[in-house]
């Protein structure tokens, strides 16, 4: 279970360019439950995704998961427990070392690296299976470098990476946003599967309305560091695009609300 | 004949601080100048303690460990104190400068009295050969030529070895993934600062080796004689990128030792041929300018032609 409570940041407190990125954020998460966070530009998804990974620490409140508060664990240790794939394919594998090179790191995510040897003969197999149910033909190329690879090819390894071992939480930052139409399809296709194969507790970011209304049980709309709408279960099932663009809309209407009112009061009093 | 074996033993020993650049510039895309500092360390603990009759295998041991200690100091203000990389090392090599001083008490010392690696290479020689002299397809060369030419063509093959397995066990390949993508490595539970400091260690320990192996190949140590460290290193991993491509970390390393060997020849030939040794160090650094500015300087040639064509 992931458990974020009244979490706050704030980037560049204090200058001009002051960013209240989080603004009092609570949500749980129970465990399996596959959570499409959408919002505005600078709503603050992202950073939620990130604040969870450890990118940086919150100025207040606490994420924890599975009881454990992480709130003050280095990225690297609460490696342990999360799983990620990046917005870029290029963040989430090393380009100039091999497939199974780099399926060989994930193989021991959040283990201590010692004079082991990491390419052992069942580790070779495993990865030959798993590879294979990508349908990329890429089972035969494991010890190609990475770089030579497409960015969907890419991106379905780095997931296949992230869930290698079971991890407790799973976040997926707009991890098709790069990718031409195809190939993000595919990677959605193979998001849902193994989300639900292995019942993962996931977070994705996503800027598409069609993975927000098709994908998960669960949907989050935030804007300006808030969540504002939370959808869960039966609403979540009905909720159709037309539906979140017109949540869109509305919030649109109150921003310009607002800035006309500002203008207006500005014009009476000052 | 001695010349050439002398440009090729140098060759062999000064391998190390060319796989010692490659950890620290090609695996980690560091730019470490510590080695400058590290090297003479190396050199300075080794003829210090040769001095006052340790055994030399200890010594030379004392070397690798100051130069690691030195390494993992630059990686740790890098890392932990944010320190710009390159600043980090001018830091450490600077009052490197000053402890190498403190550690020989004046600016050389020579251990050409003592029992060194060398006095035992050409023990083990002239035991073998029964003799002082060897002949060589008709040129006369000494057992203790001979000798300390093959034991750091051993030792050079060895260590590279040692490298190349290192880099492919899970600590090694998290370490290459860190210079790769530092980002992934974290994401992967890596402490990402903690292979960069471990990484720096070692580079540095490879190049204090080899200020140990040259002290006692020389018979003395000397404050300045790690000055241009980086820059030979450099040459000789460009040499070897040229010669056998960067594809692969065996052949890096292979192309490594090649680029250090070839390079001590042409050092050697361009001295015989009259260079002015105080001109070394200049033309070193321009030759490193020239393979390092050229590959993109026939590229834009290229478009510019192909441009010129087309209209």
């Amino acid at each position: 279970m992931l458990e974020i409570r009244a979490v706050n940041k704030t980037f560049n407190p204090e200058t001009p360019n002051e960013l209240r990125a989080l603004q009092t954020v609570n949500l749980t998460v129970d465990d399996g439950s596959f959570v499409v966070i959408i919002g505005t530009n600078g709503s603050g998804k992202s950073t939620l995704l990130n604040a969870v990974a450890g990118s940086f620490f919150i100025d207040s409140g606490s994420i924890s998961i599975a009881g454990a508060d992480i709130s003050r664990w280095p990225e690297h240790r609460r490696a342990k427990l999360i799983g990620r794939v990046f917005q870029n394919p290029f963040s989430g594998t090393a380009a100039n070392m091999s497939i199974a090179e780099n399926l060989a790191l994930a193989a021991y995510r959040g283990k201590p690296r010692r004079l082991g040897w990491p390419l052992r003969q069942p580790l070779i197999s495993q990865m030959r299976d798993r590879v294979s149910q990508l349908n990329m033909g890429l089972e035969d190329r494991l010890k190609n470098p990475i770089g030579s690879l497409s960015g969907g090819q890419r991106q379905a390894l780095t997931l296949l990476m992230a869930t290698w071992l079971h991890p407790d939480v799973l976040l997926l930052d707009e991890h098709t946003a790069a990718l031409d139409p195809k190939s993000a399809d595919q990677v959605i296709a193979l998001t849902d599967t193994i989300v639900r194969r292995d019942k993962l507790t996931t977070l994705m970011v996503t800027h598409s309305m069609q993975q927000a209304a098709n994908l998960g049980d669960r949907l989050l709309m935030m804007h300006r560091g808030r969540i504002i709408h939370d959808f869960h279960g039966a609403e979540k099932k009905r909720i159709r695009i037309d539906d979140l663009l017109a949540r869109f809309e509305e919030v649109r209407r109150a921003e310009l609300l607002d800035e006309s009112v500002a203008e207006m009061l500005r014009r009476v009093y000052v | 004949m001695s010349l050439l074996l002398g440009a090729l033993t140098l060759g062999f020993i000064f391998s190390l601080v060319a796989l010692g650049v490659l950890i620290s510039f090609r695996i980690f895309a560091f730019p470490d100048i510590t080695a400058d500092g590290s090297s003479t360390f190396g050199a300075a603990l080794a003829a210090m303690l040769l001095v006052h009759n340790v055994n030399p295998v200890l010594a030379t041991a004392a070397g690798f460990a100051g130069g690691f200690l030195a390494g993992t100091l630059t990686g740790t203000l890098a890392t932990k104190f944010k320190i710009n990389g390159l600043l980090a090392g001018i830091l450490v090599m600077t009052s490197l400068y000053s402890i190498n001083l403190h550690i020989m008490g004046r600016s050389n010392i020579s251990v050409l009295g003592s029992f060194t690696l060398s006095t035992y290479a050409e023990r083990v020689g002239t035991a073998l050969t029964r003799d002082n002299t060897l002949n060589v397809m008709g040129w006369e060369i000494t057992a203790l030529e001979a000798s300390l030419l093959i034991a750091s063509f051993l030792f050079i093959v060895l260590a590279g070895c040692v490298m190349y397995v290192f880099f492919q066990t899970n600590l090694g390949t998290a370490m290459r993934a860190t210079g790769d993508n530092n980002e992934m490595v974290r994401a992967l539970g890596v402490n990402d600062e903690n292979m960069i400091i471990l990484g720096l260690g070692l580079s540095n320990g490879l190049i204090a080796l080899a200020g140990a192996f040259i002290t006692q190949y020389q018979g003395f140590a000397d404050v300045q004689m790690g000055i241009g460290m980086v820059v030979w290193g450099l040459a000789s991993v460009i040499i070897g990128e040229a010669l056998v491509g960067t594809k692969q970390l065996g052949l890096s390393i292979t192309g490594a030792v090649m680029g250090s060997v070839l390079f001590r020849l042409l050092v050697a030939i361009a001295l015989r041929l009259g260079l002015n040794p105080n001109d070394l160090k200049l033309v070193t650094a321009l030759f490193v300018f020239a393979a390092l500015t050229t590959p993109g300087l026939l590229k834009r040639f290229k478009t510019l032609k192909l441009r010129s064509s087309h209209a």
